[in-house]
């Protein structure tokens, strides 16, 4: 049955307003990388009248970008990676056994998860700067320290997200990794892990976007040789001029990884995203 | 909700019935079995402890403490306070009290425009989908950009878009429409509040969107075809069919939502650094100020708990009284 006229015309009209609304920081975002200093400086210009890459080669000079990009891939795979491997460990026996505790854990990874992250963020600042003071073991500025205060939300999210996955793999593959002569721990690495590949996959990708994206704690928790783009590039703003071109430039690159890769895994990231009650 | 998707959830994995055994050897067999599922969650307790619940009970501690900068280094030596810390945070007629109940009512104000607007827009956005039509795909998949982008991009852009002289929001408002005689500021004042909901906005509805989305592929098609039989047309569909089988997935993406605005950070951070002006002055970056600003880290920890404390009572509320009428309904 065909939609009646008035339904096609709004929909027309609706998804333009919102398909513009989406366009413009977009289409600023890659015309303004590509003017001049003097254009970004001037009003705002619909059309760029001179293109140049120059801010595509500035940006890596003007502020240690290179430094930072290295910082933030460190601690969002770090992060990433110890949260995907605790949480495959953890959601198979939430998903596969009954035991005493089973609910509080469950509760406890779903609530954490919904905590304003500042709850966190004073107490671990206060214990790294003591735990700093009393042994010389310096956590706060550090990459270690990083990592640890991200797994405040890459952890609970990856294990709740996993459980969700695990119970969707039918219990008819572990009895057969069982006849198959496979013990609890074969069968996770034989058959469950590989049936969950890309539960895992989105997993990891989610956890790797979410400390990518992160600013409250990166704010605090790095100094000048820590520091991670998202704080690092607050650090344009306190040049003499404001390069927005290159800002620009240097947004729309620490972007396209984490955009392209969500793209091509939207399909998983949509299941999971709603299957397993949403972060 | 999380109690609901739990019990679905202990219900699908419902406990096989042990073998019994006697002799000594299957009774360690047994042990070990017992002990497997401990086992594979030690690591993920150990670190849920040290990331999520120590640090718990050190804010709480902390909230009973005068712990200012001259004690971060060595809080034991902070002098109580006993609920000094509280009374001060809830002294509406003490500048913190005051600034502290202001950024209240603006995270509030903030929080429920920008679920609301996102809400809509995303829903409609979904409704307007469901049915195919040529590129449905595509412009799917290009409305999820926003949400991809991390989020202190998406932020720093529109705070290049927010400048008063070379932004395109006064290009296209004060030199194409003509709506304003003099260019206002919109990272300044009050204009910065909406500045702030817009950018929210921008970064929030695509989420909405994706959760409705998915929402409507679960609803069973033969509902709809015995609507086409009844005669009831596309918007009567829409009313008596596709929003009453939303309203589960709703009670989640709404509460989400609030969760998420109310408690954001990187947005205002990242769009007025750490001094916003007090028409945008959210309650997580008010605490951030109070703590790394002031560095009075016992004042801030009771807030952050003050904060806990509402969320607690606003998602228990929440879940009661929706669980309340999703059963008058049923």
């Amino acid at each position: 049955m065909a939609p009646p006229p008035a339904f096609v015309w709004t929909r027309r009209i609706g998804l333009t307003l919102l398909g513009i609304f989406t366009f413009l920081p977009l289409y600023v975002m890659v015309s303004s990388s590509l003017k001049p200093l003097q254009d970004v400086q001037a009003a705002f210009a619909w059309l760029p009248t001179r293109l140049t890459f120059r801010p595509y080669v500035d940006i890596w000079s003007t502020v240690p970008l290179g430094h930072y990009f290295v910082n933030s891939l460190v601690v969002a795979s770090c992060s990433t990676a110890i949260s995907v491997v605790l949480a495959i460990l953890a959601a198979y026996a939430v998903s596969r056994y009954r035991f005493r505790g089973r609910q509080l854990f469950s509760v406890t990874v779903l609530s954490t998860q919904m905590f304003p992250g500042i709850l966190f963020l004073l107490p671990l600042f206060l214990i790294y700067v003591n735990i700093g003071a009393a042994t010389g073991i310096q956590l706060s500025g550090s990459q270690l320290g990083l990592v640890i205060t991200y797994l405040t939300f890459t952890l609970p999210f990856s294990i709740w997200m996993l459980v969700g996955y695990f119970d969707s793999i039918p219990r008819e593959l572990d009895e057969a990794a069982k006849v198959d002569g496979n013990g609890p721990i074969g069968a996770l690495v034989r058959v469950i892990v590989p049936a969950a590949v890309p539960g895992i996959v989105t997993v990891a990708v989610y956890s790797f976007m979410t400390a990518w994206g992160e600013v409250l704690f990166a704010s605090v928790m790095t100094d000048d040789s820590t520091r991670t783009l998202a704080v690092g590039l607050r650090n344009y703003a306190s040049q003499n001029d404001v390069y927005w071109n290159q800002i620009m430039a240097a947004s729309l690159v620490v972007s396209v990884p984490v955009v392209v890769a969500f793209l091509l895994l939207q399909r998983y990231l949509v299941a999971g995203l709603t299957a397993g009650s949403v972060k | 909700m999380p109690a609901a998707i739990d019990t679905a959830r202990s219900r699908a994995s419902a406990p096989r019935p042990e073998p019994p055994s006697a002799s000594s050897p299957r009774s360690w067999a047994r042990i070990r079995r017992a002990g497997l599922p401990y086992l594979l969650l030690l690591p993920a307790v150990l670190f849920e402890l040290l990331v999520h619940v120590v640090p718990m009970l050190v804010g709480i501690f902390m909230s009973f403490k005068h712990l200012t900068e001259f004690f971060i280094r060595n809080w034991s030596a902070a002098p109580g306070a006993g609920f000094d810390n509280y009374r001060f945070a809830l002294d509406f007629n003490s500048a913190v009290g005051r600034n502290l109940l202001h950024s209240f009512e603006i995270t509030c104000g903030f929080t429920v425009l920008t679920v609301g607007v996102s809400w809509l827009l995303g829903t409609g956005a979904a409704l307007l989908m469901q049915d195919p039509f040529r590129g449905r795909g595509l412009l799917r998949t290009y409305f999820l950009v926003p949400y991809a982008l991390p989020a202190y991009t998406a932020a720093i852009t529109w705070e290049f878009m927010f400048q008063r002289d070379s932004g395109l929001v006064n290009q296209l408002l004060v030199h194409d429409l003509h709506l304003f005689k003099t260019a206002p500021f919109w990272l300044l004042g009050g204009n910065s509040f909406w500045a702030l909901v817009v950018t929210a906005v921008w970064r929030t509805w695509p989420f909405a969107f994706l959760v409705v989305t998915a929402g409507l592929q679960n609803i069973p098609g033969d509902l709809y075809e015995a609507a086409a039989i009844d005669g009831a047309g596309t918007w009567r569909r829409i009313r008596s069919i596709t929003l009453p089988q939303l309203r589960p997935v709703n009670q989640v993406l709404v509460l989400v939502l609030f969760l998420w605005n109310f408690n954001d950070f990187n947005t205002p951070f990242t769009l007025f650094g750490n001094v916003p002006p007090p028409q945008a002055n959210l309650i997580s970056v008010q605490i951030y100020d109070t703590s790394f600003q002031n560095w009075n880290f016992g004042s801030g920890s009771a807030m952050s708990v003050l904060l806990l404390l509402f969320l607690l009572l606003v998602t228990a509320v929440y879940l009661l009284v929706t669980n309340r009428r999703r059963k008058a309904v049923d």
